[in-house]
């Protein structure tokens, strides 16, 4: 059972306003029947300090990741994880979390490629709702269990592997890192100097448009016209395009995607979750260094 | 492996590793909510700290030794409340280690961090932030106290 979209005249500039929530939304709505609230963060202890009431937390590197095959959970797993969490097939799922959702938007992203059909984002995620006293809890959540069926993950409308961002160069691409990550001054974002790669700079062709240009001082999206600014006249991207963004590890363009598939509501745009961590590293895969997006060395494109 | 840890510090590796895997971060998180304030002499200087640019959240801490002949360890760390799990391996390390001889510091293992049994819930970025931090601890040391490294 979906609960209905929010009336918000700022969502509803956007192209798909039923995938936002802001957090008065929330706030009203939390304990209805249909509405399940995940809270996915990147500081994993996080969500056991505090958290929106009744709120599940599921966790990137351990609910969503296969083990063993750097990849995604299964259909059966994620069913598993789904029923564990008191979500079924109509459920309606709003995610948010910390570091101005990038962990809930690929929550949201992962959702996705499962087809989970109502999954929103709360507008400017966990610090928005703490900045404005709204209530935390450190009760356990015991969602009573739920059915989910066994869903096999279509990989091929929003997801990007290595050999089909090899064949796109030259096609509309998004490097949503740091300028001095993509100008190859530093392989690694600021702060996780540990998550180095071998080379420096982005792939070619790509243009930079650092995912954090896309919210707001407070974590929220900026308007529709300001995401236009941005992505349609600064960075050339235009309606039709098949557009690929990518990162480090995929969950910063997890955010630039829901931007432009959800906000502007580009048709086709996939993110290659293999990032800079598997680019960056690849044999034999061209990549540019500098400020500007450069062109795919002949030979090496589609 | 543990049992080269110091007393205290081996105390908490089997605190953590005693208790199921699952209730493990809960441990971690009462350890992050026992991490002391710093104190004002820092708060005030707060160039006397070294950041652990490895963490992935800010964080700072400082070490002093006493003038004595074992040369205690003090440590200090600063790190904000967004960041619990950065906080809980501090706090660890402030509780295994304060006030132990210098030497005994220098001789845990630098690859203690994994004894805690969490390298299945932690990322191994998060993993090596802890290793870093014990690695500056026991750099710190070694440039203080010559003699000790040698």
């Amino acid at each position: 059972m979906s609960l209905p979209t929010e009336a918000n005249t700022q969502f509803a500039e956007y192209a798909h306003p039923e995938r936002l929530v802001s957090t008065a939304w929330l706030a009203e709505n939390l304990g209805a029947e249909g509405l399940v609230v995940v809270e996915s963060n990147e500081d994993i202890l996080l969500y056991n300090t505090g958290h929106i009431p009744g709120a599940v937390k599921i966790d990137w590197h351990t609910d969503l990741n296969d083990e063993y095959t750097r990849d995604y959970v299964d259909g059966a797993a994620f069913a598993a994880l789904m029923a564990a969490k008191g979500i079924s097939r109509e459920s309606t799922v709003v995610i948010y979390g910390d570091k101005s959702n990038w962990w809930a938007a690929y929550a949201m992203w992962v959702f996705t490629l499962f087809g989970h059909e109502d999954v929103r984002l709360l507008n400017g995620g966990r610090d928005k709702w703490i900045a404005e006293g709204r209530e935390l809890t450190r009760d356990k959540v015991s969602p009573a269990p739920a059915q989910y069926p066994v869903i096999e993950r279509d990989d091929t409308v929003i997801r990007a592997f290595l050999p089909e961002v090899l064949a796109h160069l030259g096609q509309p691409m998004i490097d949503v890192r740091s300028t001095e990550e993509y100008t190859g001054e530093r392989t690694h974002m600021a702060n996780y100097p540990e998550e180095g790669t071998l080379r420096g700079g982005h792939i070619p062709g790509a243009a930079s448009v650092p995912w954090s240009r896309s919210a707001a001082e407070d974590g929220t999206f900026r308007s529709r016209a300001e995401l236009e600014a941005l992505y349609l006249d600064e960075a050339g991207l235009k309606a039709g395009d098949d557009i690929v963004t990518y990162c480090r590890i995929g969950e910063r363009s997890s955010h630039t995607w829901f931007v432009l598939a959800h906000l502007l509501g580009l048709e086709k745009v996939r993110n290659y979750d293999g990032s800079w961590t598997e680019w960056g590293n690849a044999v034999r895969v061209p990549i540019v260094k500098g400020i500007e997006p450069g062109v795919a060395p002949v030979g090496r494109g589609a | 492996m543990s049992g080269t840890l110091p007393g205290p510090l081996a105390e908490i590796v089997n605190d953590f590793i005693e208790v199921p895997e699952n209730e493990r971060l809960e441990l971690l998180l009462e350890f992050s909510e026992e991490l002391p304030a710093l104190p004002e002499r820092f708060t005030q200087h707060p160039e006397l700290l070294e950041q652990v640019v490895e963490c992935q959240t800010p964080l700072f801490l400082a070490l002093e030794l006493a003038d004595t002949e074992a040369r205690e360890v003090s440590l200090f760390f600063s790190a904000p409340p967004e960041a619990p799990t950065t906080r809980g391996f501090a706090s660890v390390l402030a509780q295994g280690l304060d006030g132990l001889p210098a030497a005994e510091v220098l001789r845990v293992p630098d690859d203690m961090p994994n004894q805690l049994g969490l390298t299945r819930a932690l990322t191994p970025l998060r993993m090596r932030g802890m290793t870093s931090m014990l690695g500056r601890i026991k750099r710190q040391i070694r440039e203080r106290l010559p003699e000790a490294a040698a």
